[in-house]
């Protein structure tokens, strides 16, 4: 049995709808994702039906659904990016897929058709190696081994929860610097996977990731909103507090986070300029956030994702809230966020 | 923008320095002429100082054989390994420039996936010439790149980053493994081209290798001690390593950056994998106190130097790995001789007209062509 046929019903490829007509997208993906369960979530204040070609294993939640298992005050977790966290919610694989919908299948440098699902689930399983860094990259890789001075108790690595994948084209910038180089399109393909190491802290960007749900969705919190959070990716910060989150988490449980391949490759949408006059909290709150987490310790009782989130969000409400109200929900979001996780794994 | 019409002049030229070890020839050097010619080298040559080593024509350079290390260092040469390529720190020590590239005599240069030759110095002096980000992960690796820069959710609070000490860089053809690796895969060679430089982060170790290297010799050098190697000694090929462990630590107390990745050079030789298990055999269950024991050094705060850092580790060295076995007490008074050795030779800029340095003419004992 190849290793593609174990995997295939262990996958869950979740979608966040932020457009209703997916056609193109999907068609676009589908010599990728067509073996594959989908989930889309549409975002809940978006109008107008969710528009899917055929040919396709797919389920499709819209408000109605996410309203009747959560309830309508919890919904508000879900509104823009971060409706595909009711697909991480709702999934019961062990691994998770996840890309925005404007992206499409990238080249790599060969001309060949970059498998995402294929490289991520190679990323999720094979080990991580983040106490040590290794100079040619990922050991795993073939072609690649582990350098001369690398330890040998630590060749064992760790298990990979999550795989940090990137973008060609339009990178994942920020709107000040995509609206000061308007012309600048990453047309690097760097052909390399590595672990990130214990403690360094990075910026999630939900365009393009997958995990070990079974591990760690719980760590994948919809909790930060900015107050002007909107519907393109310059005005949100859903993914990079969840990334901080997920990082320190795995830190403390043990396992790895993989970043490089695969890539996507992403569309024009929207204009920098118009996204930096939106009152831009997230440059703010990136200050304040990273010494906090850069500082973090979570108790040797907590264990499991559940019980980390449940202690981040303490330390989170005690010492971020202190200055930023934001924070204080977003440790709210963070409990209800586990509540909810546990409720619809019992029920 | 405009171009200059006449090339310019190749950077840093009077400022870095090429050390190069050798026990065999120079002949390696005629390829790397077109980007190397320009530059002052300095020649460590071990092993059997009678014997002659060649430099090719055109290049300027000062050669040391181990009558020389002696000559200048006198007692604390004891310092300096023999018939090892660490003795390559005794040209970091004697260097008067700002800048040190480092290479062994069997790398090449390598061309890139477009098939052109790649030019290792230029790539190694614009690592150290732009920031490292040692203290949040940029999943675009150096954001100093063109084409590339920090992604959203990097904090701008840190997108100055900090001065770049160490560059680290790779090898295409045969990898840098060591010998148990060797022996399972002889095969093996590395052909994959990774277009990325960037910043190890902060608080992690990585295994430094001695045949790509460069680093700024004002910010770091005195951590650039390459150890007791070789002859007479119970380890080899950790020497490298060794300098990378204590000068990690020391960048990371400092606020110094160290980058990896390009530039790519041609490793053409592959030492014999039995000789190198009998000489790192010590050193991989000895890397397993080792590690542990820079993964939790903490330096103390007074520490504000290198050779202040440098001093201190070598303490915490004899005290904490004295009882691995005796060597490390060796290698602790070792490290303290070649902190004195550096301080000599390196009198600060003040005190250098007063001072009367032991350091070798340039013009002896070899003669210099150009």
């Amino acid at each position: 049995m190849s290793q593609a046929n174990i995997m295939d019903n262990e996958v869950d490829i979740v979608i966040g709808a932020l457009h209703s007509d997916l056609t193109t997208f999907m068609n676009e993906w589908r010599p990728v994702f067509s073996r594959f369960h989908l989930i889309i979530v549409k975002d809940p204040d978006l109008s107008g039906e969710i528009q899917i070609p055929e040919g396709f294993n797919v389920d499709v939640y819209t408000r109605s659904d996410i309203d009747r298992v959560v309830g309508s005050s919890t919904s508000v977790l879900f509104s823009g990016y971060s409706c595909r966290y009711f697909g991480y919610l709702m999934s019961r694989k062990k691994y998770v897929i996840s890309i925005d919908d404007d992206c499409i299948p990238a080249k790599d440098n060969e001309g060949s058709l970059v498998d995402i699902v294929a490289q991520h689930i190679t990323n999720l399983t094979t080990p991580a190696t983040p106490f040590f860094f290794n100079t040619l990259y990922d050991p795993y890789r073939k072609g690649a081994d582990f350098v001369r001075g690398y330890p040998f108790s630590l060749r064992e690595g760790v298990t990979c929860a999550l795989s940090c994948g990137l973008w060609l084209n339009l990178a994942d910038y920020d709107a000040p610097t995509q609206a000061l180089k308007p012309e600048l399109r990453n047309s690097r393909y760097v052909d390399a996977v590595l672990t990130v190491p214990v403690r360094a802290m990075l910026p999630l960007s939900g365009i393009n990731i997958a995990f070990d749900r079974e591990l760690v969705g719980p760590a994948l919190i919809p909790a930060l909103k900015l107050a002007g959070e909107g519907k393109f990716r310059w005005e949100t910060m859903e993914d990079i507090w969840s990334g901080m989150c997920v990082k320190v988490i795995s830190d403390h449980m043990g396992l790895g986070v993989k970043s490089g391949l695969p890539y996507v490759w992403r569309n024009e949408r929207g204009n920098a300029i118009e996204s930096l006059k939106k009152e831009w909290e997230g440059v703010k709150l990136m200050e304040e956030v990273v010494p906090f987490f850069q500082a973090v310790r979570l108790p040797q009782s907590a264990v499991t994702a559940e019980d980390c989130v449940v202690e981040l969000a303490k330390t989170v409400k005690e010492q971020l809230g202190q200055s930023y109200p934001m924070f204080v929900r977003a440790a709210e979001a963070m409990v209800e966020w586990i509540k909810v996780w546990k409720a619809v794994r019992s029920g | 923008m405009a171009h200059p019409i006449t090339p310019l002049s190749p950077p840093l030229k009077d400022e870095l320095d090429i050390v190069i070890p050798t026990i065999r020839n120079l002949d390696f050097l005629e390829m790397w002429r077109p980007f190397l010619q320009p530059y002052h080298l300095i020649i460590v040559q071990d092993g059997d100082p009678a014997k002659v080593i060649k430099v090719p024509d055109g290049f300027d350079y000062e050669l040391y054989n181990r009558n020389d290390v002696n000559r200048v260092l006198g007692p604390k040469a004891s310092c300096i390994s023999f018939k090892d390529s660490a003795c390559r720190c005794f040209g970091f020590l004697v260097s008067k420039k700002k800048y040190i590239f480092t290479i062994d005599d069997d790398c090449f240069v390598a061309k890139d996936p477009s098939g052109k030759e790649i030019n290792a110095l230029a790539q190694h002096i614009q690592n150290l010439l732009t920031p490292s980000t040692p203290l949040f992960f940029n999943t675009l690796y150096d954001p100093y790149r063109e084409g590339a820069d920090f992604v959203r959710g990097y904090p701008f609070s840190l997108r100055e980053g900090v001065s770049t000490a160490i560059s680290h860089g790779l090898w295409l053809n045969i990898p840098d493994y060591d010998a148990p690796t060797q022996l399972v895969k002889p095969r093996e060679r590395n052909t994959r081209y990774v277009d990325a430089v960037m910043t190890i982060p902060k608080g992690t170790l990585f295994p430094m290798c001695g045949m790509n290297l460069a680093f700024d010799r004002e910010l770091i050098g005195p951590a650039m001690y390459f150890g007791l190697m070789g002859d007479g000694q119970p380890i080899g090929r950790y020497d490298d390593m060794w300098a990378g462990w204590c000068a990690k630590v020391i960048c990371d107390h400092l606020n110094l950056g160290v980058k990896t990745g390009l530039p790519y050079i041609w490793h053409s030789k592959a030492s014999n994998p039995f000789v190198n298990l009998k000489k790192e055999y010590k050193g991989i269950y000895w890397q397993e106190e080792i590690i542990p024991f820079f993964q939790s050094i903490v330096l103390s705060k007074e520490c504000t130097t290198v050779q202040e850092c440098y001093v201190e580790l070598s303490k915490n060295v004899k005290e904490k790995l004295g009882s691995v076995d005796p060597y490390f007490q060796k290698l602790g008074d070792a490290m303290v001789t070649w902190i004195e050795a550096w301080e000599e030779l390196n009198p600060p800029k003040e005190a250098s007209a007063a001072a009367e340095p032991k350091s070798v003419k340039k013009e002896e004992p070899s003669p210099k062509s150009k």
